[in-house]
């Protein structure tokens, strides 16, 4: 009997989950398959984060495991990708703020729950938020900043979006080491998530809305 | 001498500093009123007359005066000058110096990689940031381990100074032994590249020295005036040595999954030399405070057992190697520190100051750690920027109610501010002094 993907991944047994896939992989299984039973474990792994049963170095090292299951499965899914059905959300660190680790970790969790998520970067100047909402059709923007510098740089990025006049089909949540309600009111964003799993109940609430 | 007679020994020299010219006999009463006050809060003997009061600030005081960040890095005597208002104006009874911009010139000189600052790679008018990565790779542990000065020196400098990169190609000293083969040990000492690299050296080395003369300067004013320079260097926890510096926050994760023995070890052999590099500044400087800047054992960056297995164990015998020694170690707990207020409880009495900065019940952190420990700080930095002056001044009384019983608390905030309402320091400051008197 083969040992279950879902829960070894899900438990964060690194070599293990990886043999598995190996194993499957080599005897023909589908790729999809691998995958999907992947993606099971991940939200596993969102909803212990949420109930506090696992932490940040727990979401890192699913990631990391992950990748060494995408590259074994990458290679025979020939053409074949995997749909994403939680639509678009576009993620970046504001103007003037370099910080990437929270943004990151957003970016990764909105993904592995089927987000399709368009990473920006950091520093991402207002314009480009602006340009990238209009190009992609993307209905929610995250917004990072780990500096008491980016709540000006979050206010000026809903302003401007708001400005351009799609402020109405967009929903803004922000995040960061020092935010809270109050800077959330300040920036004018919709609401902000405390963590990575936080912004993407966040991102499903607003696309089952739809 | 015990820990204590040390310790004692160590605020005497700061509450009477040697050789300081005070600029009249009021700044000298003030100086010492100054420091006797937070050495009663923290020593939890005496009651202080009443809350002391530490503003900890990093880009704000440039902002107040009316210069930019970029100009504080480049420009040392605007930066004096800006620090000087600051602490002349809110008048904390404990001040950081000046030294916090950092000479911007010097950095460039040594083309630093781990930091983005003003005006190279960040804003004029934003503060400096910093630039993880893997300066260390997960298969250097042994390198770090069996000696960590040779890893330093050929390994990691020359990544994270591109001006140091050369140096690569220098001896390790602990070859050079006996007089045959001795010379050619010297041989890189002769190539192009490393003696470029040496002249670019003695250049930031000059640069470093007119800085270090600046702050120096500034910090014998700014006691003359009466205003003592609360820190006399700093230490960090050895899992933040290599968490922040070394390995980066992705790399040190997965260290503790594949090879958590090989990063315990490594940490190990860290504490002695953190140890000696607090106590060292501290006796440099006659002032008993080691600053300990916290990082990645903040609540949800680790489990509780992963904190209490992987972060907690070193960061407290570095604390007690700093302790048996009568140094005052200061870590500051940036981000919530919630879930570790029980554990790092674990210290003697009177010996610690800790800066606090995302606490959700200050009044449990009074009845934990503020058992054992003088706590500081929870002033939100989005109530300083954002907040009016009236809700400044409710915080500070709450704070005050909830953590000023019986001594033991100094008014701060937890994580250095870049920005705040002039209005809201200023409600912050006169709050403190009014309500936080001891009747």
């Amino acid at each position: 009997m083969a040992k279950d993907l879902t829960k070894t991944l899900a438990d964060l047994k690194e070599d293990e989950a990886v043999e598995i896939v190996q194993n499957r992989i080599n005897a023909g299984d589908d790729p999809m398959a691998v995958l999907h039973d992947a993606s099971q474990a991940m939200e596993i792994v969102g909803a212990r984060f949420s109930k506090g049963e696992y932490f940040i170095p727990d979401l890192v090292y699913s990631g990391e495991i992950l990748k060494r299951i995408n590259e074994i499965v990458k290679p025979k899914l020939a053409g074949a990708t995997s749909v994403k059905k939680g639509g678009k959300v576009i993620i970046g660190t504001v103007a003037g703020d370099i910080h990437d680790i929270g943004k990151d970790i957003v970016v990764f969790m909105l993904d592995v729950s089927g987000f399709d998520v368009i990473d920006l970067g950091v520093d991402v100047p207002v314009q480009k938020f602006v340009d990238t909402i209009k190009s992609s059709g993307a209905p929610i923007v995250g917004l990072s900043g780990f500096l008491t510098l980016a709540y000006d740089a979050m206010k000026e990025t809903v302003d401007a979006i708001k400005k351009a006049g799609l402020r109405e089909k967009t929903k803004i949540m922000i995040g960061g080491g020092q935010i809270n309600d109050e800077v959330m009111k300040y920036t004018g964003a919709d609401a902000y998530g405390k963590d990575a799993v936080a912004g993407v109940a966040l991102a499903r609430k607003w696309s089952a809305a739809k | 001498m015990t820990r204590e007679e040390k310790q004692e020994a160590f605020f005497a020299k700061w509450v009477s500093p040697e050789g300081a010219k005070f600029a009249n006999p009021q700044a000298e009463k003030d100086y010492k009123a100054r420091t006797t006050r937070i050495k009663d809060a923290i020593q939890m003997k005496k009651l202080p007359d009443r809350v002391p009061l530490y503003l900890s600030a990093s880009f704000w005081p440039v902002a107040y005066a009316g210069i930019t960040p970029y100009d504080a890095m480049y420009d040392y005597e605007k930066n004096n000058m800006a620090f000087k208002k600051f602490i002349v104006d809110f008048k904390p009874d404990g001040n950081l110096g000046a030294a916090v911009p950092g000479p911007g010139r010097f950095f460039e000189l040594m083309d630093y990689k781990l930091y983005s600052w003003p005006g190279h790679g960040v804003p004029k008018e934003h503060s400096y940031q910093a630039n993880e990565g893997e300066y260390m790779t997960a298969d250097e542990y042994d390198d770090l381990i069996e000696d960590p000065s040779n890893y330093f020196n050929k390994v990691y400098l020359p990544r994270v100074f591109k001006a140091m990169e050369p140096l690569q190609a220098l001896p390790t000293a602990t070859g050079i032994l006996e007089m045959y083969g001795v010379a050619g040990n010297f041989i890189p000492y002769g190539l192009p590249p490393v003696q470029a690299a040496l002249k670019t050296l003695m250049k930031a080395g000059e640069e470093a020295l007119k800085w270090g003369g600046a702050m120096g300067a500034f910090g014998a004013e700014i006691t003359a005036l009466g205003y003592p320079v609360i820190v006399a260097g700093y230490t960090k926890a050895p899992f933040d040595v290599i968490g922040d510096t070394l390995r980066g926050t992705r790399g040190i994760i997965m260290d503790i999954y594949r090879q958590p023995d090989k990063l315990l070890k490594a940490m190990e052999h860290l504490v002695p030399i953190m140890i000696k590099m607090g106590v060292g500044a501290a006796k440099g400087a006659n002032n008993p405070f080691i600053f300990i800047p916290l990082h990645k054992g903040a609540d949800g960056f680790l489990s509780d057992a992963q904190y209490k297995k992987f972060y907690w164990p070193t960061l407290r015998a570095v604390m007690m190697g700093l302790i048996e020694e009568g140094v005052v170690p200061f870590p500051a707990a940036e981000g919530g520190y919630n879930s570790r207020l029980e554990v790092v409880s674990d210290l003697p009495k009177g010996t610690t100051v800790w800066m606090l900065d995302q606490i959700d019940d200050m009044a449990r952190a009074k009845r934990t750690l503020g058992k054992v420990a003088c706590i500081a700080g929870n002033m939100p930095s989005a109530t300083l920027s954002l907040g009016t002056p009236e809700q400044i001044k409710a915080e500070t009384k709450r704070l005050i109610d909830a953590c000023a019983k019986g001594g033991g608390y100094i008014m701060s905030n937890g994580s250095f501010f870049d920005e705040a309402k002039v209005e809201n320091v200023r409600a912050w400051v006169d709050t403190t002094l009014e309500y936080g008197v001891y009747k």
